[in-house]
């Protein structure tokens, strides 16, 4: 308890980020050994290379997209975060822990619907969802069938006949998900 | 009203049935009883009695032998009658709605096991422990394995082993030893029991049963989460409890003072042994049958076979190494339906899944109304109030403590918490039910005095958790507004969603640096797809199984049904075959419907051969409007055409090929098989009209040219030969056959020529593309066997056996056929009836 308490102390306001994201402190203090591990060179922030640099996520058929939507408010994560992006991040996904349900959702569509939408208008169109389709779906599938598939995904959801899907179309298409329950991570201590 | 009538009249009809077999049954008894107490006299009478008969009357015409078959056909009828009274329950909506089918059954098994004591004075049929643990049980788990929804199970395992093995134990033990506790307390009066056997009647009592779940809680749609906790519970406890049962009659028979540490910690390890056992036999098999299934292609009508033979081997086996055969079939029914569903034909998946439901279905209405009659039965019902009363009471509360108390623990772990009033309605699932019954019943007299007791205990317990429990599970299920199961639609995005979420949250693990349930997940999948896929799947059906791939197959096969659905219930059924590229889009997807690449081409090709308004082809709703009208446009045109197709193909409607090895006639190849026939013969005609002298009617051809150049624009060849032909005289042939099959004795038994005549498919395509050359190649290899050839000759010679003689004739009227004949002038009447024949 000794050693955990005084690295607690490490963490420069830890109290205050504990009460905004309703983490324990061994939470917290896990996300700062990981950020340390993770900021190899000390630079006090972490960059995309630093994230590519994991094997797991280079693995990952999205890996690159989740980086950059991680990324793309351009606000560098430092630990003791800058702003409350990257706490509204790590909450959405990260860890929601256990009290934190209420607080995701509405957090959770735009992240999700970043993964989509690369050039960031707002809209998910039809090349942007065949790019995730290629990265996911893999070499079986033939472009044809992709497009027909992306096409289709779209007529699904887009309501206003526009071809593309705008947040509030994704947002609605998903409303039976269960996003809470989908998007949460069991935090180990 | 009505439907009570109809109600009323099925249940007299069977009840009078039943009387009737009863009191057969009755007589049979009471012969056997005779037999029984007379054995010699008896056989020596029933031999005399045997011969006497023979020496009377020679051959009997009719014998009646009830003994000949009593024991099938008792089997059957009962299967009969329980069906019988699934079927009246199930009429009734309104009683089904309010009572659980699986309460009105026993009812009904009351009803039958009334009729037969009163008939019999004496309960005649009850459930055995033999019937039921290896004929009726391993069908209802094998389809709770099979079609065990795989990912919310292990997300669950967890939770749901921990309630199973733990849970399952803590029943057993709080129950024994209440009930010893009260007896020691002198609660219950004056009973032979001891703490073990006590312990052994609480591990018995313990499980909760997965048939009285499952038909309960099928009427309840509650949420998923909770769905599979009590269900896999339900499965998974009663492995753990026949364990249980084991080592405590173990431990009973062994005798109080010979137990000592070490026989426990045996008992402790053979309940490890024998669950873990169990389920790696089911593994076992089940990838057994998955590399099995790779390699039945050719043998798809018993292709579904394998998965129930397989599937009872894995349960007797697991039963024969004294392992838990029923965590056995749970887990090669889990196991193997990924691998099948995707080796297998589409239409042999979907006999498995039916089959599997009709034997599950059916099992376990004999279950219940088994379980019903059992209950009439005077032995059995010992009384003993206290004992019985604190039964239900420990049952009940203790099944609510355990609950409670292990997912408190639980509920410190689980990322979403099961609520409060998860966890009421888990506590009030705990139905217990046949394999109860089942294993009192195997209860040993001798060792336990107190068995009749036990039985009815466990009856009374059983009758209360299904009936009452189960009447009430509706109503509580809507007090506490438990958070019920969303009808579910498949959306193409949601499914792509869900996948890049679980990529998301295995990069957040990653990031994170931990490892999770997603990471574990993400491995395994590596896992499967490398390696598993690999070894147990077809190369063909592995690459077909991404999810989102799946669902669009499956969007675009209900759009297609839709579509024919939509075209027909707007009364032209010729939009469905107005272009070939919609039939073929059609056939396509029914035949190899897990094609989706195929059916996705033809439905490009379908969507825009009539509307080309869509760079990227797709099937949607709002295209079906489009194409509707395209096909009305062409309404008129295709009229006249259609009513060719269906001329030329009335003559297929009469012909019924029976095949053990095929399931259905390929269509489209009986027409070419069809063109085919009709040019044979037309050439056979053509040939001895020649020969004879006698032209094909002029008119006909006229006709038929039209017609024939309008559907065959390919075939040019074929058109002239067919040209004597015309289609609306395929009915007429037939009635022609007869009197020419009549006058020659030789071939009477002949059919209509076209049964036998098979052309294989393969042939038969070449043959619609193909020209004068192939065909005569054909005919030069095929005709000597051609049985309208056989039966053209045969009026003109008697002896027509003679085969070098046909085969001589026979080729010559490929191209040739002028100039070596030996065919000699036919009879007179014969030439107008061989017109109007052909």
């Amino acid at each position: 308890m000794g050693s955990s308490s005084s690295s607690r102390n490490k963490i420069p306001n830890a109290q205050e980020l504990m009460r905004q994201t309703g983490f324990s402190s061994a939470h917290l203090l896990r996300l700062h050994d990981r950020f340390e591990s993770l900021d190899r060179d000390n630079r006090g922030y972490l960059s995309p290379d630093d994230f590519e640099a994991l094997g797991g996520l280079a693995m990952n058929p999205i890996g690159g997209r989740i980086i950059e939507a991680f990324f793309s408010s351009g606000i560098p994560w430092t630990f003791p975060p800058l702003s409350g992006f990257w706490l509204i991040s790590v909450q959405l996904t990260e860890t929601e822990t256990k009290k934190e349900h209420s607080k995701s959702s509405p957090a959770a569509g735009p992240g999700s619907s970043n993964l989509y939408d690369l050039d960031r208008d707002g809209k998910i169109s039809r090349e942007e969802l065949l790019q995730v389709l290629r990265a996911m779906l893999g070499l079986q599938v033939t472009e044809e069938q992709l497009q027909s598939i992306a096409e289709r995904a779209i007529q699904e959801a887009d309501l206003d006949k526009d071809d593309a899907i705008s947040f509030d179309e994704f947002k609605k298409s998903l409303e039976k998900m269960d996003i809470d329950t989908k998007m949460s991570v069991s935090f180990l201590k | 009203m009505l439907r009570c009538g109809y109600a009323l009249f099925w249940l007299l009809e069977s009840v009078l049935l039943i009387c009737v077999v009863s009191s057969v049954k009755g007589e049979a008894v009471v012969t056997r009883e005779g037999s029984h107490l007379k054995l010699s006299e008896s056989s020596h009478s029933n031999e005399s009695q045997h011969g006497h008969s023979s020496n009377i009357t020679g051959i009997p015409i009719i014998s009646f032998k009830w003994h000949h078959v009593e024991t099938p056909y008792l089997v059957a009828f009962w299967v009969l009658v329980s069906f019988l009274g699934k079927l009246v329950i199930e009429a009734n909506h309104h009683v089904t709605s309010v009572i659980p089918e699986s309460a009105l059954l026993i009812c009904f098994g009351f009803i039958l096991g009334g009729m037969i004591w009163a008939a019999d004075k004496v309960q005649t049929f009850r459930l055995t422990p033999t019937v039921f643990f290896f004929y009726l049980l391993p069908q209802v788990i094998l389809d709770a394995g099979y079609h065990m929804p795989n990912k919310l199970f292990f997300t669950n395992l967890g939770g749901i082993l921990v309630h199973a093995v733990i849970g399952t134990c803590w029943n057993a033990a709080s129950l024994g030893l209440s009930l010893w506790g009260c007896q020691m307390g002198g609660a219950m009066g004056d009973l032979d029991i001891g703490l073990l056997q006590y312990l052994l009647f609480g591990s018995l009592m313990a499980a909760v049963d997965p048939v009285a779940v499952i038909a309960v809680f099928e009427q309840v749609h509650v949420n998923d989460v909770l769905f599979i906790m009590v269900f896999g519970e339900s499965l998974l406890n009663d492995g753990v409890t026949v364990v249980l049962f084991n080592v405590f009659d173990a431990f009973v028979s062994l005798g109080g003072p010979k137990i000592d540490a070490a026989e426990i910690i045996k008992g402790i390890v053979s309940f490890f042994v024998v669950a873990f056992g169990g389920s790696l036999v089911g593994l076992v098999f089940g990838l057994l049958i998955s590399l099995l299934t790779r390699c039945t292609k050719n043998i798809q009508i018993i292709e579904p076979g394998f998965i129930f033979v397989l599937g009872y081997l894995s349960y007797l086996t697991a039963e024969m190494l004294s392992l838990s055969a029923i965590l056995s079939i749970v887990f090669c029914g889990m196991c193997c339906q990924k691998y099948i569903n995707a080796n297998m034909d589409e239409n042999s998946v979907q006999t498995v899944r039916y089959a599997m439901k009709a034997f599950a279905n059916g099992s376990e209405t004999i279950i219940f109304v088994f379980l019903g009659i059992s209950a009439i039965d005077k032995v059995i019902w010992v009384w003993n109030t206290g004992f019985i009363l604190l039964t239900l009471l420990f049952v009940l509360v203790y099944r609510f403590i355990g609950v409670f108390f292990l997912t408190w623990i639980l509920n410190r772990y689980r990322l979403v918490p099961l609520e409060f009033v998860d966890q009421v309605i888990m506590s009030y699932g705990g139905l217990r039910g046949a394999v109860a019954y089942g294993l009192a019943v195997m209860l040993d007299e001798n060792k336990i005095k107190e068995k009749n007791l036990m039985v009815c205990t466990t009856l009374i317990v059983v009758y209360f958790t299904v009936i009452l429990q189960g009447i009430t599970m509706k109503p509580l299920v809507m007090w506490l507004k438990v958070k019920r199961a969303a009808v579910t639609e498949v959306s193409l995005l949601e499914k792509l969603t869900n996948k890049m979420f679980n990529h998301t949250l295995v990069a957040i693990e990653d990031i994170s640096g931990q490892i999770g349930h997603n990471y574990m997940r993400s491995k395994w999948k590596y896992f499967e797809e490398n390696w598993m896929s690999w070894i147990l799947m077809k190369p063909s059906a592995r690459k077909k199984q991404d999810q989102v791939f799946d669902v669009f197959h499956q969007l675009n096969l209900k759009d297609a049904m839709e579509y024919v659905t939509e075209g027909e219930r707007r009364g032209s059924l010729e939009f469905v075959r107005n272009e070939n590229s919609i039939i073929d889009f059609k056939k396509k997807s029914e035949s190899e419907s897990f094609d989706i690449n195929n059916a996705n081409m033809s439905n490009d090709h379908g969507a825009m051969s009539t509307t080309s308004r869509d760079p990227i082809p797709s099937v949607s709703l709002e295209m079906h409007e489009q194409i509707m009208k395209a096909v009305r446009e062409a309404e008129a045109i295709n009229a006249h055409h259609l009513l060719d197709q269906h001329l030329y193909k009335s003559r297929k409607q009469h012909r019924h090929r029976f095949s053990r090895s095929h399931f259905d006639i390929n269509r489209d190849e009986k027409e070419v098989q069809e063109i085919f026939q009709r040019t044979m013969r037309n050439r056979m005609k053509s040939f001895t009209s020649a020969k004879m002298g006698v032209k094909p009617p002029k008119t006909i051809v006229k006709h038929t040219q039209k017609e024939q150049q309008q559907k065959m624009p390919n075939g040019k060849s074929m058109d002239k030969a067919k040209t004597s032909y015309s289609g609306d005289e395929g009915p007429n042939s037939v009635s022609f056959v007869h009197p020419a099959g009549i006058e020659n004795p030789a071939f009477m038994p002949d059919l209509d020529p076209m049964d036998l005549l098979q052309i294989p498919p393969w042939l038969g395509e070449s043959e619609l593309d193909s020209s004068m050359v192939a065909l005569s190649h054909r005919a030069q290899v095929d005709l000597p066997r051609t049985p309208s050839n056989l039966r053209r000759l045969a009026p003109l010679r008697i002896s027509t056996r003679s085969t070098a003689s046909f085969t001589l004739e026979n080729i010559p009227d490929t191209q040739q056929m002028d100039s070596d004949q030996l065919q000699p002038p036919p009879p007179p009447p014969r030439p107008p009836r061989d017109d109007g024949y052909v």
